[in-house]
């Protein structure tokens, strides 16, 4: 039993709360005040309807975040498979009786609260990743067999999120769970082997892509072919974003924006109306707080001391780093338009939600840094 | 413990890898970012702009015409447009409905606005109705709150007072047809109106003026949001003519109803007082858009009302040349003051025989009886004598055979032939007996009632050679600048004393009673006239036909008769206006043409000498002549 416990004093709720990493919350927390910033000018100077509501959806999240941090990390464990399961039920039941909305099954309710399974998935992935390369030797990760049954874990529910369809949250869940592949230590040349098939298999996906999101595909390869159509969302932005210039157009003074040239500006392409009204300056700086995030989760990651922690740590980094990324490369025209949001900043209570959910157990990972935890392990006893 | 330290420091690893290969993506979205918001930062910057701004071109008001003393003849009258925006009303057809009881909208006009309303977003004006009559416009105006949606708005157009009497020179504008297109964005204007004839044409640019400017901001959807700045154009600049409003009113009173024109000269600087053509058209109809069966009757009227007959009709000159053939043959010394010739009724020349007017013929005249009485077998004699060709250079030098460049558009330049002429244009050589009848003012020649009147101003004003022009001034807004330099008017070098010869000759067709139009003296004290008849032949008179007797001219079909000519000038003392008057198959110069003349020259004279307007016309006078 010591063995469970070896090196680990128990921590009082005292404690955990004087443990955790208070800046890392207070960038998580600017940032997310620049997102009311750029909704209050989106909504034209009011608060209303969406800074607030992203507010209220930022306090409950933030709450969650911090309950979820002082949980003993041992019980994610635990409960990882579980958590998986549940995720992969909802995601099956969308499947069957999900609501449809934009033009895609996504949602489903339970009693009064709707939830997005496609996002629940996002973090009971990265649990049961962890959990499985946690108890899997080093050498058995070199065992080619052994890898079937995580690949398993991340083909279903990213091919159930591609029939939904939602390329976005597929390639980053599929993306997410390379970075924990990656980091447990699977070889390099097996990545290698999965591009390469992945590109060779590329015509054949192609095929089972449905016709708008083929038509992204192509709109991105060549945006001005179409400029009132499918392309209009990319070029505006663009021309919002190059018209901003380096210092921007001044806070709520964006005329793309403000004039409607920009679609959707409070949730996917609120990027587009900061670095146009606050510029490439704006637009460095909100990088800059993301950058900041990212080391916090890395540091978080290589200093725990339980590779369950630590494969954690890295999956929700990279998850928030995608969010990143896929959003800012598409509404800047490096990548088709996916429909990720920008983290902490869009409007929508459910990535926000996904986000702080990530952040507590990010957290909690810093909390329990010191836990030792054997590689069979799946029950807390000394309690 | 072993195996986790070995698996954290291969996590450590591939951490770093993970964070250095985010790192590198994260610079390159920093990369993308200082590409779109640096170096391509103009581009969108432009493209931000075209996207919001819109330029609204502000149409200018075309400038005024007005006459010589500034009364305005062409103007600028409000035109009130009912207009609907769609996303004011409840719905577009309940208004429409309330609309109906004040004014009818026919079912065809219904469907086109529906249309128009679906075509456009809900906050574009659509046009409901132009031109709206004041009642109604107050009728909705009081009815405001029954109708949403419904807006009138004022535009401006074109509006002449005097319609007809006017035309030819005014012309008229219309809308800007496909080929008129020049760059200037005005023309593009839906709307728009140019001149498209006269006046209108000649001075379009400076009666159009130059638009203002308007910049707007646009949403997405095109809804204006402000304006953010303007620049009022510059108004349509005036145009004074030298026309008088009252005489050439009279003037086309006095010809309406024929098929004829009237021109009057101030002799000295030849500035057009009058200068009417009839029948004529309301040139307000082509500004509201003619109807395609009122433009086809306007084109096939034979006595086609759209020509400017003062400057683009040609008739033979007939006896109002002889002036210039007597003058021709005074220099070439052909003639003296005294020459007489006898005449008996005709003349031979070969085979040919030519006839006196008068078939008793005048007996000894000499050249001021011949004008006078207007003997063709003087003219016969002296022109088979002079030549065709002198007779052509001092018809010629009297404003005869060119265009004279009057600032009217489409002015004709008559015809005065020469050998060469006939002999490349008809392909025979010129014959003897052609230059007889020329001597009269017959045969292979054609001259405009302008033409006639700016011959007569040179021959009373002492043989300078003036030109008519119509445009006195241009005045733009802010610009007083006026023309007044005297220009030196060039000689037409004809001898004084021939001159003066010829002058009197023509006092006394008018005021000796043996001349051709003293019936049409003027009696007032201190007015008088001058002047020269003139009655041409259109058809040709057999032989067979004059010996039975010749028929008379009211027995004729119109098509047949004779064109009445009339030039004069007045006073007889000190000479200052010129007229000339052409009745197509009207009859007899004297019967017909010099009543219209005198009138005219008596209007003008009293004008002068400060008595109000026709207070002394006598009703039916004009008419017992006629």
């Amino acid at each position: 039993m010591a063995r469970y416990r070896f090196g680990e004093p128990s921590l009082t709720t005292w404690q955990k709360l004087w443990h955790i990493n208070w800046v890392f919350v207070m960038m998580i927390t600017i940032t997310s005040c620049i997102g009311f910033g750029m909704l209050y000018s989106a909504a034209g100077g009011s608060i209303d309807p969406w800074a607030s509501r992203q507010m209220t959806r930022f306090g409950i999240g933030f709450v969650i975040m911090l309950v979820i941090a002082l949980v003993d990390i041992r019980i994610w464990l635990r409960y990882a498979y579980f958590i998986y399961l549940g995720g992969l039920l909802m995601l099956i039941a969308v499947e069957v009786a999900g609501t449809i909305g934009m033009g895609a099954q996504r949602w489903i309710s339970i009693g009064v609260v709707t939830v997005q399974p496609s996002e629940v998935m996002k973090i009971a992935m990265v649990l049961a990743l962890a959990r499985y390369f946690h108890s899997t030797r080093t050498e058995e990760v070199h065992n080619p067999f052994r890898l079937l049954i995580p690949l398993m874990l991340v083909a279903v529910p990213a091919g159930l999120v591609l029939r939904q369809p939602d390329l976005g949250t597929a390639v980053m869940l599929v993306l997410g769970s390379g970075a924990i592949f990656f980091a447990a230590g699977v070889r390099m040349w097996k990545f290698g082997l999965v591009l390469a098939l992945a590109i060779a298999a590329l015509p054949v996906g192609w095929q089972f892509l449905h016709t708008y999101q083929k038509q992204r595909v192509l709109t991105f390869l060549n945006p001005e072919q179409d400029p009132l159509g499918s392309g209009y969302h990319i070029i505006q932005s663009k021309i919002a974003l190059g018209s901003g210039g380096l210092f921007g157009k001044g806070f709520m003074q964006g005329t793309q924006s403000h004039l409607s040239f920009l679609p959707e500006m409070q949730t996917d392409f609120i990027f587009t109306m900061l670095a146009e009204e606050l510029g490439m300056v704006g637009a460095i700086a909100l990088l800059t707080f993301y950058v900041i995030i990212l080391i916090y989760g890395f540091v978080i990651s290589v200093s725990c001391r339980n590779q369950f922690g630590r494969l954690v740590g890295i999956g929700i980094t990279t998850t928030f780093f995608l969010y990143v990324f896929i959003n800012i490369a598409m509404v800047t025209g490096l990548i088709p338009v996916v429909g990720v949001p920008l983290p902490l900043i869009s409007y929508g209570g459910t990535a926000m939600l996904t986000l702080l959910i990530g952040f507590g157990l990010l957290i909690g990972t810093h909390i329990h840094r010191e836990t030792m935890i054997g590689r069979r392990s799946t029950t807390i006893d000394a309690s | 413990m072993h195996r986790d330290s070995d698996r954290h420091k291969q996590f450590s690893r591939r951490a770093a890898m993970l964070a250095g290969g985010q790192f590198v993506l994260l610079t390159a979205l920093t990369g993308r970012l200082y590409y779109l918001q640096v170096i391509e930062s103009e581009k969108y910057k432009n493209l931000a702009d075209e996207n919001r701004i819109n330029f609204r071109l502000l149409p200018p008001p075309r400038g005024r015409i007005t006459d010589r003393n500034g009364v305005p003849i062409a103007d600028n009258q409000q035109n009130y447009r009912l207009l609907l925006i769609s996303e004011n009303t409840t719905s577009v057809d309940s208004t429409l409905n309330a609309l109906e009881y004040i004014i009818p909208l026919s079912d065809t006009e219904r469907r086109r606005i529906l249309r128009d309303v679906k075509r456009n977003r809900s906050f574009v004006p659509v046009t409901v109705r132009e031109n709206l009559i004041w009642s109604q416009v107050s009728e909705i105006e009081v009815n405001t709150p029954d109708l949403p949606g419904v807006l009138i708005d004022v535009g401006e157009s074109r509006f002449y007072p005097h319609g007809e009497d006017f035309a030819h020179v005014l012309g008229y504008v219309a809308a800007v047809s496909e080929n008129e297109i020049t760059g200037d964005p005005l023309l593009e204007l839906p709307g728009f109106r140019i001149g498209k004839a006269g006046i209108e044409k000649v001075h379009d640019l400076a009666l159009r003026g130059t638009g203002g400017n308007s910049e707007v901001e646009v949403n997405a959807y095109g809804r204006i949001i402000r304006e953010l700045s303007r620049q009022d154009g510059q108004p349509g600049a005036e145009v004074q003519l030298t026309l008088d409003m009252d005489l050439q009113r009279l003037a086309a009173e006095r010809i309406a109803g024929e098929s004829a024109a009237v021109v009057v000269l101030d002799i000295h600087n030849g500035e057009v007082l009058t200068l009417a053509s009839s029948p004529s058209f309301d040139p307000n109809r082509f500004n509201q858009g003619l109807a395609s069966a009122e433009w086809n009757d306007l084109v096939s009227n034979p006595r086609s009302p759209l020509i400017n007959k003062a400057t683009r009709g040609q008739y033979a000159p007939g006896s109002t040349f002889k002036m210039i053939v007597a003058l021709a043959a005074l220099e070439h010394g052909i003639i003296t003051p005294e020459t007489s010739f006898f005449c008996n009724g005709e003349m031979a020349l070969g085979n040919a025989v030519f006839h006196c007017w008068r078939k008793h013929g005048h007996g000894r005249v000499n050249c001021t009886d011949a004008i006078s009485q207007s003997c063709d077998v003087f003219f016969y004699e002296v022109a088979k004598r002079l030549g065709i060709t002198r007779i052509s250079e001092m018809a010629t030098r009297l404003g005869l055979g060119q265009p004279l460049g009057i600032d009217l558009p489409g002015e004709r330049g008559g015809l005065i032939p020469t050998p060469e002429w006939k002999l490349s244009n008809v392909g025979s050589s010129w014959q003897k007996g052609e230059t007889v009848i020329l001597g009269i003012g017959q045969g292979y020649i054609l001259v405009t009632p302008l033409q006639l009147a700016t011959m007569t101003a040179r021959l009373a004003n002492g043989g300078l050679a003036v030109t008519p022009h119509l445009t006195r001034r241009i005045v733009a807004e802010d610009s007083e600048d006026e023309d007044t330099s005297e220009v030196e008017i060039p000689s037409v070098d004809i001898s004084p004393t021939h001159l003066k010869l010829v002058i009197e000759a023509m006092a006394q067709v008018v005021n000796h009673p043996r001349g051709t139009a003293f019936r049409s003296r003027i009696e007032d004290d201190g007015i008088s006239m001058g002047g020269k008849t003139g009655t041409v032949q259109v058809r040709r008179i057999s032989k067979a036909e004059r010996e039975i007797g010749v028929k008379k001219n009211d027995e004729l079909d119109w098509k047949d008769r004779d064109h009445a000519l009339f030039v004069g000038y007045g006073p007889v003392e000190n000479p200052r206006y010129a007229v000339s008057v052409v009745v197509e198959h009207g009859g007899g110069g004297s019967s017909v043409a010099a009543p219209i003349a005198r009138d005219i020259m008596r209007e003008v004279q009293l004008r002068q000498i400060g008595i109000p307007l026709s207070a002394t016309v006598p009703e039916d006078e004009g008419q017992g002549h006629g």
